[in-house]
């Protein structure tokens, strides 16, 4: 007992999680006018999407999990976290949490809105990330939802943070 | 006090286990202070439906599946050493032959129709959990020629802040297949792997009935600051 006990190590996921964590509803968290939808696709390395991955989704009191499809593909439906949702100077954005076959850890990412570019700019976080690379943060407009690929490898491979 | 890792938490890239090759980032992790990021409450789980009944993988059908009956519990502490109270466990594993219902699963070993082999339930007041269910069984993989992976059973737990959140296996005592595991053997010290590896329990087996295992999980308390690497 006391300060200082070793957490327990992490693993992965595995491929066979399908009975278990996705849950009825699970990728739609909000409802309503103001709902946003997230359409994405995690790839791999070479490029290949990632058809055995799970994402969690968390922020401003939502909660969600989609598991990818045969292309990778995942989908959710959110509102955008109210300011002040959470400390410091930063702007709307949701946390995004990512297992997968072949991830021994999870990962640990952001999403901001496109739509936010003067609090984006001004955001914390953002501005410890190098400059080249912020674009893998920040959603994309496209049509009526917005576009959140997550990369795990590669020239654009997305922002993750350590656990 | 900050808490120290050491080696027991595996490395992304682990060409061991090929597909962390793919999958592995390959850019240097963003380290931000723990205060931005570790600390800030986590997800709200309350959405992901818990029934009391979820608790027993081996009421979940008309009959019983086969295989070795046991229990396993243990207790959530942060690693301040504080139970984590009330907090969601999610478990999934194959039958005790080896098959896991998801249809990803192709191993040639036959499904129960009373397993499906996933449970939930909430730490109590004590941080404990008891899972009732069926020893899993060892299954082939293809990551290398004649791959088998040790019996083992997945958790998820959440815990109270975005850095508690985890997901890992916990494997049996005495599993002569752990130290050919890529995935266990991920893992750079052997204190880190040994805190992975369940415990035969007398108090917790129910006598004429259930072989009991103790296994006891600790999740990144609120000292806990990012990990090198």
């Amino acid at each position: 007992m006391g300060e200082d006990q070793v957490p327990t190590p992490s693993q992965t996921v595995g491929p066979f999680f399908g009975y278990a964590l996705p849950f009825e509803g699970g990728p739609d968290s909000a409802g309503g006018a103001e709902v946003i939808r997230i359409e994405g696709q995690l790839l791999d390395g070479a490029g290949e999407p990632v058809p055995d991955g799970l994402l969690e989704l968390w922020g401003g009191q939502q909660f969600a999990r989609c598991r990818t499809d045969a292309e990778g593909a995942f989908h959710f439906t959110v509102t955008k976290p109210p300011p002040g949702s959470e400390p410091g100077d930063e702007a709307p954005h949701l946390h995004v949490t990512v297992f997968a076959r072949g991830l021994l850890r999870h990962l640990a990412t952001r999403m901001y809105f496109p739509d936010e570019e003067a609090a984006n700019g001004r955001d914390r976080v953002l501005n410890v990330v190098d400059p080249a690379r912020r674009h893998t943060l920040i959603a994309q407009s496209d049509g009526a939802v917005l576009r959140f690929d997550i990369r795990m490898q590669g020239d654009s491979e997305t922002v993750f943070f350590a656990l | 006090m900050s808490v120290s890792h050491g080696d027991s938490e595996p490395p992304y890239l682990h060409p061991d286990y090929r597909a962390t090759v793919r999958r592995a980032p390959r850019r240097e992790l963003v380290r931000l202070p723990a205060e931005w990021f570790h600390h800030l409450p986590g997800p709200a789980f309350g959405r992901v439906p818990v029934r009391s009944e979820d608790a027993d993988l081996t009421r979940q059908h008309e009959r019983e599946p086969l295989g070795e009956r046991i229990v396993v519990s243990g207790q959530v502490l942060d690693s301040d050493g504080r139970p984590v109270r009330h907090t969601l466990v999610e478990v999934w594993q194959a039958n005790a032959a080896g098959r896991y219902v998801d249809p990803v699963d192709d191993h040639a070993a036959p499904l129960d129709p009373n397993f499906t082999g996933a449970g939930r339930c909430l730490t109590d007041a004590g941080g404990r959990y008891r899972f009732v269910t069926v020893k899993p069984g060892a299954y082939p993989w293809r990551n290398h020629e004649n791959a088998w992976r040790p019996a083992h059973i997945h958790f998820s737990l959440f815990g109270p802040s975005l850095a508690s959140r985890l997901v890992t296996q916990m494997y049996f005592p005495g599993d002569p297949l752990i130290p050919l595991d890529p995935i266990l053997q991920s893992i750079p010290d052997e204190h880190g792997r040994d805190l992975l590896v369940a415990a035969l329990d007398l108090t917790i087996t129910e006598p004429q009935w259930a072989l009991g295992y103790r296994w006891d999980i600790t999740l990144r308390g609120r000292n806990s600051t990012p990990r090198e690497g």
